[in-house]
């Protein structure tokens, strides 16, 4: 019944939540999107905290997604040993350069007493829990060695049965506790990105790769 | 040819009295809010000196504006794909301390301190911390009247050019020589912050070229402060967002110059219409560094040239804009006359903010402690006209922020401003003669009718004369190019969705 509660219901409504409430954020509150950079009060910390972070977390999150969406082929290129071994090596040292990164990043915040002053409630709580979730997810692949094959046939199938709305929690229910706390941890974070600066993530700027470089907007139309 | 018009300026540097009167006028208005407290939408700078932010002009340190790679121009900063690579954190972006912690006193201390045996003081604390600060280490307009010369002046990009004895000549003690540099943000035809922002937020207003930043759909990706090479875009800290000089565009469209413009006590700033054609703006940002002026200049159009007229009225521009544009005192400057110089065209952004370069710091050296105005010059000149050669500020100084380095271009401004000069000292004064008088103008390329009309805008301007502000007016104007019976029942008590307007 628990199970059932954490693995299929919260993943639902934090899901829908995001959903609904970055959509009304965009539409009513658009001046709220943003990454909010801090940069500009600290910067040298910032370098060692953020490129880390990030290139690590964005690699390890579309790792994750691509054995999603992808199970077959994540399947065949594990199933070599050797593929398998620096999948997890290559795996291991992002997660450790995205914690490192967060460390810094959290150090950052509490130390420079400029960062300190633009930093929010619910920004210590998003890097707590992140680094929480970060943390539990090297440990889990540290301890719990090859999480890049059980994957596959723990959270995938559990995932696609939530995508498909027809849940299945069998393949999780019998995962040590760690582990079904790292895969909760996961919707946990997804419930704050509509209400965080985690909303930058949707505003990446993919248009700057095709736009005009220059920008011209006329009040009245141009037309006849 | 795809005429568009664009407000801009002119600030005539010989007037400056660098009273930064304009500065406040600004700050007021637009900047006292929390997080701008250190902006300066318009600041007054020293030069020689480093500026603000520091170096700004140094973009070997911030990669501001454009550079020509293999013919044509790219930012500085990055490629598409490298601005999206650095977006974690922008290597080149200049921190408070590029321009200076804002801080203000604890002044309740000065009623609340518990009685002792020392008077109370009031320390600085910071603005962004409200913690004490130890010590203030820079401020705004730090350097302000060679203040601190040794580190500030000493370290102007401006004089890489120049030799080691030309650069002594400058600090001299008797010799010491600057004049003021008023800033504002340049609206750009070819803007570096709007072609750096990732977001898309920062866009050029069609009608009046007018550069704005989208509050809204700014998503603090922090790339434009470092594309503008004027640094005229700003952080503001506290909300997350960049902010810019507005042209002050609602005082414009209700028929009011920027409120720096109308401050300004030296009465040094111009502001009116010029039309330009569009097609040229990449040709014109491309070409090589000693044609950048006259690239610029062909850029600008005849507003009394019937064609020019035609193309502005095929592009719907209304009458009273190109009237506005004929009447422009900045096109007298920067084309018709020519001595308006853009600042910095090396940067290649096409600034539309035009500066007549200052003549006294120029002028006169001294010799035995005495004005040098003796002797003539290989070209038999009369002695205020050879004091170019024997110029203190050295000419390539100049070169160096108005023309890119070409020594000609601002050797031509200076000659026709010293022949205006002895044109009107032999009309007052008396102390020359018609042959000098002569070789001035000929000397200046110019001749008596332009020396008095330059005279006339430079020295006894209207108010009228200075600023002749387009008909922006939104709900007068908007008849120049909308019939407004299109535009009845549109807007009014409770219209959310648009309702379907009636038929009769
Ligand atoms: C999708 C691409 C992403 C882009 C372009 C991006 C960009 C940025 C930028 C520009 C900042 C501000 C850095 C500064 O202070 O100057 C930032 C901060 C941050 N980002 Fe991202 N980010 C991305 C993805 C992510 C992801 C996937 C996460 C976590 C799941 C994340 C978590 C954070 C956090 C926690 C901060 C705050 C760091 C701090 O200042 O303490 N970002 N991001
Ligand atoms: S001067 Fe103004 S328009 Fe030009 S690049 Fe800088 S901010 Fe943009
Ligand atoms: S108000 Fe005018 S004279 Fe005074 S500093 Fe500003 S530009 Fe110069």
């Amino acid at each position: 019944m628990f199970d059932n509660a954490l693995f299929i219901g919260f993943p639902y409504v934090a899901v829908a939540i995001a959903i609904v409430v970055s959509i009304y954020r965009f539409w009513f509150d658009p001046y709220s999107y943003s990454s909010q950079s801090s940069q500009f009060l600290e910067s040298r910390v910032l370098f060692f905290g953020s490129v880390p972070w990030h290139y690590g977390i964005i690699i390890i999150l579309l790792g994750h997604i691509t054995a999603l969406l992808f199970p077959g082929l994540w399947g065949l290129f594990t199933a070599n040993q050797t593929r398998l071994y620096i999948l997890e090596i290559v795996g291991l040292s992002l997660a450790l350069m995205a914690t490192v990164g967060l460390v810094l990043l959290l150090y950052r915040r509490m130390a420079n007493a400029r960062a300190h002053a633009v930093t929010s409630e619910m920004d210590w709580i998003l890097l707590f829990v992140l680094l929480l979730q970060v943390g539990l997810g090297f440990w889990v692949a540290y301890y719990y060695r090859w999480g890049s094959d059980w994957y596959l046939h723990t959270a995938v199938p559990w995932l696609l049965s939530l995508l498909k709305f027809q849940p299945n929690i069998a393949s999780v229910s019998a995962l040590p506790f760690w582990v079904k706390f790292h895969f909760v941890g996961g919707f946990v974070i997804i419930l704050l990105l509509p209400f965080t600066r985690l909303v930058h993530l949707l505003a990446y700027p993919f248009s700057y790769l095709w736009r005009e470089h220059q920008i011209v907007i006329w009040n009245r139309s141009r037309m006849n | 040819m795809d005429i568009r018009a664009h407000v801009s300026m002119v600030f005539h540097l010989d007037k400056c009295i660098g009273c930064h009167t304009c500065s406040i006028a600004c700050k007021n208005i637009w900047t006292d809010r929390k997080g701008t407290e250190y902006m300066w939408w318009n600041n007054v700078e020293t030069k020689p000196g480093t500026g603000y932010p520091t170096l700004w002009e140094d973009q070997e340190k911030y990669k501001g504006g454009w550079e020509k790679k293999n013919g044509r121009i790219e930012l500085k900063l990055h490629s598409r794909r490298g601005g999206l690579g650095n977006i974690f954190h922008n290597p080149y972006l200049p921190t408070i301390d590029d321009y200076y912690e804002p801080w203000t006193y604890d002044y309740e201390n000065l009623f609340n301190a518990p009685e002792g045996d020392d008077q109370p003081t009031a320390r600085a604390v910071s603005m962004i911390t409200g913690k004490p600060m130890e010590s203030i280490e820079a401020g705004p307009n730090w350097d302000d009247d060679l203040g601190g010369s040794p580190l500030y002046a000493r370290n102007d990009v401006n004089l890489d050019e120049l030799t080691e004895e030309e650069r002594e000549q400058l600090n001299e003690v008797e010799r010491v020589v600057f004049f003021y540099l008023p800033r504002i943000c340049n609206h750009c035809l070819n803007p570096g912050c709007v072609a750096a922002c990732p977001a898309g937020a920062i866009y050029k207003r069609g009608e009046d070229g007018i550069v704005l930043l989208s509050q809204e759909k700014c998503r603090a990706w922090r790339m434009c402060i470092s594309g503008c090479p004027y640094k005229k875009t700003y952080f503001n800290w506290a909300s997350g967002k960049s902010e810019k000089c507005i042209l002050c565009y609602p005082r414009l469209e209700s028929g009011q110059p920027p409120a720096c413009f109308h401050s300004c006590v030296g009465r040094i700033r111009y502001l009116g219409v010029l039309l330009y054609d569009a097609d040229q703006i990449e040709s014109g940002a491309s070409v090589a560094n000693e044609d950048l002026v006259a690239a610029q200049r062909a850029m600008i159009m005849d507003p009394f040239d019937p064609e020019v007229i035609a193309a502005a009225k095929k592009n719907k521009i209304s009458d009273a804009m190109i009237t506005a544009a004929q009447n422009s005192p900045v096109y007298k400057f920067v084309k018709k006359w020519q001595i308006a110089l853009p600042l910095h065209p090396d940067f290649r952004t096409l600034p539309m903010l035009f500066y007549v370069p200052p003549m006294l710091p120029v002028l006169a050296k001294t010799k035995d402690g005495t004005y040098d105005v003796e002797g003539l010059d290989k070209e038999n000149l009369p002695a205020m006209l050879s004091s170019l050669e024997k110029a203190r500020m050295p000419i390539k100084y100049m070169a160096s922020m108005f023309s890119a380095g070409n020594t000609n271009v601002v050797e031509d401004v200076y000659r026709k401003l010293i022949a205006v000069r002895i044109f009107k000292r032999a009309q007052k004064v008396k102390d020359y003669q018609q042959a000098e008088v002569d070789a001035a103008l000929a000397s200046g390329k110019t001749n008596a009718e332009e020396v008095e009309a330059i005279f006339r805008l430079t020295s006894l301007p209207t108010y009228e004369e200075r600023f002749v502000v387009p008909p922006l007016g939104r709900e007068s104007a908007v008849e120049a190019w909308e019939i407004p019976l299109a535009r009845k029942q549109e807007a009014g008590f409770g219209v959310r969705n648009k309702i379907a307007k009636r038929k009769f």
